[in-house]
């Protein structure tokens, strides 16, 4: 079976800048994953050049099997992306949008599944009203239905929350969720790691146009600094704990762990320092200071 | 196809949905130049023998209005979608570059007839114009405004800014437009700028256009056609060659 997105020594400069520095990546089919990175790191180029909105200067790059170049019309069938700038037409309604956008696509009667996409993204009330008239919320909401209206096997979302209120968050991601669960292939750029930490199953980081880390986000998770949080009495750390101590923190000695083994040692310390520890917390690692730890790194 | 046929009614739909300002507006602004021009010169002009100037004046005026519109609706169009970053709809599609340029020209074309059209029908009540050669004076306005259609593509990705957009149109387009004799004809003037306007591709256009009424123009119809195709020929491969690299577009 073909991945749904490879990516094979990509690279993209503009004037002395790497936007995209020499990437290989694969994503499987059905997977949902995220691309993060901060500002700058490449991603939406990464998203240009798999979409055709912009020529790689070098490497191959392929959806579904079909190189992006050489056969872009089967390409770009088989992807829909979501940008991440509020753009729009304002000459035409909703749903002449998505009429034209079938169109472009070669689908003659395309009202049965129009209807079901306006539906699932509440827009149905909306179909008639010029694209101008709709508030930000909304003109998202048709982006998401324009890059659907194919139905492609794989679906790109740049920074689709961006902006967006918490109840169309929620909304889109339910929806997005179950296009993923019947068989969909997501990726994922977003700011919001907790997004990415509880949709996808695996991460790729971006920094000034390379990958940096990429693994499952369970193995990123696990593989982030440990942390244990003490509340002593007396409040003094022993010195032999003293090359453990990170920070202080409202009341607490923050010692880092290397592996939950070395937690019985550092008890034992404390025993044989006659300190009492009144409260202990292992904090759980989330995403954000993976992400901080890793860029930090590089 | 239907990414071609989708593209080419998006934008026919385009200028109609704001017909007052594509259709009526330029209709508006070719009746008062004939207005003013055949009051101005009409009874001391006559340009081709036998020819009232407001029957000469009212074909020149309309192939001009033709060509400016068929070069507005393609080129204002393209820098509309460029500048609000609706054109990724389009390149994120597998529609091919030349159903592309086909779209565009042939939306153009549309666009530059009907107010060809608009311009003969509101003139025909009061105006008697011979119409000899009615396939000559078709052919021209077609090649007319496939060639302006194709040059508002390039002006429309040559251009970021809409004043860029504005210095194509009144540095070059409306020049080219005004000396191509509409307003005369060119045997009416010095030597050196009859050779001047012999360089003129719209002039070729208008004289040519004006044959198909009158049986009568400044050069051979037959040559005016061989520079006029010339013409279309070089334009299209030239912006044909520029929607496939891309230029300004995918980048």
């Amino acid at each position: 079976m073909n991945p749904a997105i490879e990516i094979r020594q990509a690279c993209k400069r503009f004037g002395h800048i790497h936007a995209v520095d020499c990437v290989d990546l694969e994503i499987g089919q059905g997977e949902f994953f995220a691309l993060l990175g901060p500002n700058g790191a490449g991603k939406t180029t990464l998203i240009n050049l798999l979409s055709g909105l912009t020529r790689p200067d070098s490497g191959r790059l392929s959806i579904m099997g079909y190189d992006v170049s050489r056969e872009y019309r089967q390409a770009r069938r088989a992807v829909g992306v979501v940008p991440q700038e509020l753009v729009f037409d304002p000459f035409f309604t909703v749903s002449e949008v998505l009429e034209v956008q079938s169109g472009y696509f070669g689908i003659t009667d395309n009202a049965a599944w129009i209807e079901e996409i306006l539906e699932h993204l509440d827009l149905s009330s909306k179909a008639n009203t010029n694209m101008r008239a709709l508030s930000g919320g909304m003109k998202r909401r048709v982006l998401v239905a324009q890059a659907l209206v194919h139905k492609p096997p794989v679906i790109i979302l740049d920074e689709p929350t961006a902006g967006v209120d918490v109840e169309l968050r929620q909304a889109l991601w339910e929806f997005v969720r179950s296009l993923n669960q019947s068989g969909h292939t997501i990726v994922l750029t977003t700011h919001y790691l907790d997004e990415a930490e509880s949709l996808c199953s695996r991460i790729a980081m971006l920094k000034a146009g390379k990958i940096v880390a990429l693994d499952t986000t369970r193995n990123l998770l696990k593989g982030s600094a440990r942390r244990v949080k003490f509340q002593l009495v007396p409040d003094a750390l022993p010195q032999k704990l003293h090359p453990f101590l990170l920070h202080r923190e409202s009341g607490y000695h923050v010692l880092k762990l290397d592996e939950f083994s070395d937690l019985e040692p550092m008890l034992e310390i404390l025993r044989q320092s006659g300190v009492a520890v009144t409260d202990m917390v292992l904090p759980h690692a989330d995403l954000e200071e993976v992400f901080v730890e890793i860029m930090s790194r590089q | 196809m239907k990414g071609f046929s989708t593209l080419f009614h998006k934008e026919v739909m385009r200028f109609w949905k704001v017909g007052f300002q594509t259709v009526l507006a330029p209709l508006l602004s070719t009746m008062l130049y004939l207005l003013i021009f055949s009051h101005v010169l009409g009874r001391h002009v006559e340009a081709f023998p036998g020819v009232p100037y407001v029957s000469f004046l009212i074909p020149g005026l309309a192939m001009m209005a033709l060509l400016q519109n068929a070069f507005a609706n393609s080129s204002s169009s393209l820098i509309q979608s460029k500048i609000t970053g609706n054109i990724i709809f389009l390149l994120l599609s597998p529609v091919s570059y030349p159903e592309i340029f086909l779209a565009y020209v042939l939306a153009s074309s549309v666009r530059g007839i009907i107010v060809g059209c608009g311009v003969f029908a509101i003139t025909l009540w009061a105006v008697d114009i011979p119409l000899k050669f009615p396939l000559w004076a078709l052919l021209f306005s077609l090649l007319g405004s496939f060639i302006l259609g194709a040059t508002g593509i390039v002006a429309g990705i040559w251009a970021e800014k809409f004043d860029q957009l504005a210095s194509f149109q009144n540095f070059i387009i409306l020049p080219l437009t005004f000396l191509s004799g509409v307003f005369y004809s060119i045997h009416s003037l010095p030597p050196f700028w009859q050779a001047v306007s012999h360089l003129n591709p719209f002039f070729y256009l208008i004289d040519g256009f004006r044959y198909g009424f009158f049986g009568t123009s400044d050069v051979s119809p037959y040559f005016s056609l061989f520079v006029v195709s010339l013409c279309l020929a070089a334009v299209s491969l030239f912006t044909l060659w520029l929607l496939k690299s891309g230029y300004k577009l995918r980048n």
